[in-house]
């Protein structure tokens, strides 16, 4: 779809589209760790790309110079009109200070440890009904038949939205997420139906209150105000994109690996305790998200002639694979004790999903494992990734007997 | 030995309360807490240095009592 000239040198002309990018951009972070920390590129208006761990974690630490106004990479810039800074399309990821601590606490006690674990049977159930689905099948996709599904239904519940539309959220965050080198007129466009959605539950959620997050985003109040629809949509945008194509990533990366390695597969099958720990390198191996700020003003940073409204786009990822943070960054080490991985982010931006991801993770994978002890991949060239500022398998045909 | 969570620095990434649950805990908005007075026993204090081993935000530290 896209007739961009391919890349040749990703330390002056870094494209995170590039094909190379999507199916393994591990060794062109390395690459770009050695001898150019911080990579340039003049697509998508200008944006740069600190390939290290101490870089990623200096610009995501600072909201004085960056601005979180929009965090996806594209080739237009958000204007002063269509967003009311400090607030953004998606509070509060796409919100600075002051008002991003604001909007982050009316969305917190939501996601809070306490409220998350208790949805854990009802993910359970979800998870065993959607494996049920496979009956005796040889061959499965756990991609676009497991993963996928559990997502999107977790959160369709949490805000109180119809069973029906589940099919409708997938097509949405392909939408908001993807074709990012679509342009930005199109990419408007494509908005109205999600904004015409939202707007009709929420009303709906109006005439007819009940127990769910909708209604707790009605009832809640901002300096003793309730807050606008709009705005409501917008923390639904931020909720949607945020929990559904990520932790669908982390599940069917995580599936990805265990179909290769059998030893790790059989630790987990033995050994249950494990997981939360096993969870967590999953997390830093596999890590799916990369943010993206904007510049505020011209200046030099990290050695670097920044342009006001250059991207940044932070790799979480490519953190996560550092040697100066990590020892034996590129292995997978199933019992890593420790790991100080930032698949989350780092600063005031920390996924407020966390939670909710790592629940989803754990019981996805304890079921699956569960039903299929042993399982390998049907086809490894079969299986495709995500393109986009979120990186997972999409199609994931697994042999499971 | 007594340990801290430094309130700045915390950003409810949730890993010590999950490495540590008997000295960590969290509050309604998901950031770490500690739990009485922090102080910790030959016991716990594997436990939180190992929560403080894997805090990504660097916000807990871990004191010499006196």
């Amino acid at each position: 779809m896209s007739e961009k000239p391919p890349v040749l040198d990703f330390a002056t002309d870094w494209d995170h589209t590039d094909p190379q990018w999507v199916s393994d951009p591990y060794p062109i972070w390395e690459d770009l760790r050695g001898r150019c920390p911080v990579a340039h590129t003049d697509r998508f208006g200008g944006a740069w790309f600190p390939a290290t761990h101490a870089g990623v974690t200096a610009v995501a630490k600072d909201t004085d110079h960056f601005t979180s106004r929009s965090v996806v990479v594209g080739n237009g810039r958000p204007g002063d009109e269509d967003l009311p800074a400090p607030i953004g399309l998606a509070p509060p990821i796409t919100s600075d200070p002051p008002f991003h601590a604001i909007a982050r606490r009316l969305i917190l006690p939501a996601f809070s440890p306490g409220v998350v674990n208790a949805l854990e049977p009802q993910i359970r159930a979800l998870c065993v009904d959607l494996l049920d689905r496979f009956g005796d099948a040889d061959v499965i996709n756990a991609g676009l038949g497991y993963a996928n599904y559990i997502p999107p239904s977790v959160i369709r519940e949490m805000l109180g939205f119809p069973e029906a539309d589940t099919e409708k959220f997938l097509e949405f965050v392909h939408v908001i997420l993807e074709n990012v080198d679509k342009p930005e007129e199109e990419r408007l466009e494509e908005f109205l139906p999600i904004n015409e959605y939202f707007l009709a539950q929420i009303e709906d959620h109006v005439a007819n209150p009940r127990d769910d997050l909708t209604s707790y985003l009605l009832n809640v109040e901002l300096e003793g105000e309730k807050l606008s629809h709009e705005l409501i949509g917008g923390v639904m945008i931020l909720i949607l994109v945020a929990g559904i194509d990520t932790t669908w990533s982390a599940i069917g990366a995580s599936l990805w690996h265990l179909a290769q390695h059998p030893e790790d597969l059989a630790r987990l099958v033995n050994e249950p305790d494990l997981m939360p720990v096993a969870i967590e390198e999953f997390l830093r191996f596999y890590a799916p998200v990369t943010m993206a700020r904007l510049v505020k003003e011209d200046m030099e940073y990290l050695g670097c002639p920044m342009k006001q409204d250059d991207w940044v786009l932070l790799g979480f990822p490519a953190a996560n694979r550092d040697p100066v943070v990590f020892a034996d960054a590129d292995r997978f080490i199933i019992d890593r004790a420790e790991n100080r991985h930032v698949a989350f982010g780092l600063g005031i931006h920390r996924c407020a999903g966390s939670n909710l991801a790592r629940l989803e993770m754990r019981v996805a994978i304890e079921e699956f494992i569960k039903r299929y002890p042993r399982f390998e991949l049907a086809d490894p060239a079969q299986v495709t990734w995500a393109q986009g500022q979120v990186r997972g398998p999409r199609s994931l045909t697994i042999r499971v007997r | 030995m007594k340990v801290v969570i430094d309130a700045d620095l915390c950003q409810g990434q949730g890993r010590c309360f999950s490495i540590a649950p008997n000295v960590f805990g969290f509050d309604d908005l998901g950031n770490g807490v500690v739990l009485g007075d922090g102080t910790l026993t030959s016991e716990t204090l594997k436990l939180a240095q190992l929560a403080m081993a894997n805090c990504p935000e660097h916000a807990i530290t871990i004191e010499d009592a006196e």
